[in-house]
């Protein structure tokens, strides 16, 4: 079940709450600690905006285990306005028509159900395209 | 710091083996090498200790502490032995551990043996073992496997360097042209280029024929400080970012790069002086980075060596020769194993119609994830 192994992810799940260097103000997603651009000490919490561009892509036919009921899906690489990349599945579009360089936003989903009809759901991001409403 | 020679190899067929265990596949492996031993050095060498490469046994088959279990099942009761993980470089970073305690005199002789069942259970559980060797909390709980990963380093490379996806399809007949006379090879079949490029999607733009399949083997190799004709002149091994996403040049293969500098200046020669190169092509992506990581090709370029002139047994630089991963098989954790052990064999003279003519130098890679980690061996005849 590893309830707190996820729980313990809430903030970057559901809020994309990554950090922020505070000697060379690099912003950083996953967290480290450890700034990757400085290696200073980088412990500041940073909320990220959700919105970025597919900076690589790929579709998956063949899925792990807890993944079959999604396939094929879409995977990609978002690079993040303030910086990072990060890796997270597509939702709300066509594998098909996923393309480097399309704008995305971040939206919260269900990524896999852990065991049987009784397992627990573990919702964190996704990215769709963004919509213009949005701006 | 004593020199490290190898005293003998063996393998066994990569593959299906539904009739074997993973301590019967080991074991088979360390007799054929204590027989090839015993004819190279004269008589029995006695070993110290013993290092299992594994990747996945802790996960498909419930089995881990693989050190002892192997020790046990080979009558070795009582000899140092320890298991070492590094995912799909298992195998090479067990020869590094087997290397440095010879090296430092600690241990004359040391069996190291790789092994891996995948094939026990199939599909999704396969997969989910695999994706294992990437980053669990950011990485595989998007449903991101080592295909996908492969798959997405794929596609920036050909957008960034504008490259089509037939420009990596000769990676696979090569190997298969190899593998065809290799009695250990998974498949033996000829690959035709057209063959290759009809292969179904797995994780655009990988298809099936991009990918190596995983399967079950054993390999072991003996290492000794007593001179042999195959001497190991560098032993080097590198670490990248373990998610592909926190890498800030994600073409760089850096990890690849440094493992091939620091292997090439302890040896004390460049790519130019290699007569094969066991590069680990998991996925044929990992092949052209591999070339461009190792001084073959600058950047970008390293899929324009795919043809039978550049790679192939009598080429500039022969890889797979063998059939390399994707037609020998890729036997996860144990596939450093092989791939020193062909090394060993090529500059033996003794590869059979595998042979590359007058190989006198060799280098072996093997890759821990998705370029994570890299171990590279280079072996010379004395």
């Amino acid at each position: 079940m590893e309830i707190s192994r996820h729980w313990r992810l809430r903030q970057q799940r559901y809020g994309l709450v990554g950090e922020v260097c505070p000697h060379c103000d690099a912003k950083i997603f996953p967290p480290r600690d450890v700034c990757p651009s400085c290696s200073g000490e980088a412990k500041t919490p940073y909320v990220f905006s959700g919105r970025g561009e597919v900076y690589s892509y790929t579709i998956v036919h063949d899925p792990p285990e807890g993944f079959e009921a999604n396939a094929p899906y879409a995977v990609a690489l978002v690079k993040l306005d303030e910086g990072p990349i990060l890796t997270s599945q597509l939702t709300d579009i066509e594998p098909a028509e996923v393309k480097i360089g399309q704008r995305v936003e971040m939206v919260t989903r269900k990524l896999r159900e852990d065991g049987d009809e009784r397992g627990m759901l573990i919702y964190g991001y996704k990215f769709r395209p963004e919509l213009a409403t949005a701006h | 710091m004593s020199n490290v020679f190898v005293a003998g190899v063996g393998l066994t067929p990569a593959g299906e083996h539904w009739e074997r265990s993973l301590r019967e596949l080991a074991f088979a492996a360390l007799e054929a090498a204590a027989r090839d031993t015993e004819r190279v050095l004269g008589g029995p060498a006695p070993a110290e200790a013993l290092f299992a490469a594994n990747a996945l046994a802790g996960q498909l088959s419930g089995q881990a502490h693989l050190g002892v279990l192997i020790a046990d099942f080979a009558g070795l009761r009582g000899i140092e032995a320890v298991t070492i993980e590094a995912a799909g470089a298992s195998g090479g970073a067990a020869l590094r551990q087997a290397y440095i305690a010879i090296a430092s005199g600690q241990v004359e002789t040391a069996l190291v043996v790789g092994v891996e069942k995948t094939t026990d259970t199939i599909g999704g559980r396969v997969n989910a073992a695999l994706a294992t060797a990437g980053d669990s909390d950011f990485e595989s709980v998007q449903g991101a496997t080592p295909a996908a990963l492969a798959g997405l380093l794929m596609q920036r490379y050909m957008h960034t360097h504008g490259v089509p996806r037939e420009g990596f399809a000769n990676f696979a007949v090569n190997a298969h042209a190899n593998g065809k006379a290799n009695p250990n090879a998974m498949f033996r079949n000829t690959l035709t280029r057209d063959a290759v490029l009809r292969g179904g999607a797995l994780a655009d733009p990988i298809s099936v024929m991009d990918v190596a399949p995983e399967c079950d083997g054993a390999a072991a190799v003996v290492l000794t400080s007593r001179p042999t004709a195959v001497r190991v002149v560098a032993s080097a091994q590198a670490t990248d970012t373990l998610a592909l996403h926190d890498r800030p040049d994600l073409l760089a293969f850096d990890a690849a790069r440094l493992s091939a500098g620091r292997a090439y200046k302890m040896a004390g020669l460049g790519p130019d002086e290699l007569d094969l190169f066991e590069l680990f092509d998991a996925y044929s992506i990992f092949a052209a980075l591999s070339l461009e990581a190792a001084g073959f090709a600058e950047p970008g370029q390293g899929w324009r060596l795919a043809s039978e002139e550049v790679i192939g047994r009598g080429g500039r630089i022969p890889i797979q020769t063998f059939g390399g991963l994707k037609a020998r098989g890729n036997p996860v954790g144990a596939t450093g194993v092989y791939q020193v052990a062909e090394v060993a064999l090529q500059l033996r003279g003794e590869a059979g119609a595998n042979q590359i003519a007058d190989a006198r130098v060799g280098m072996a890679q093997c890759i821990g994830g998705i370029g994570a980690n890299v171990v590279t061996h280079i072996l010379r005849s004395e």
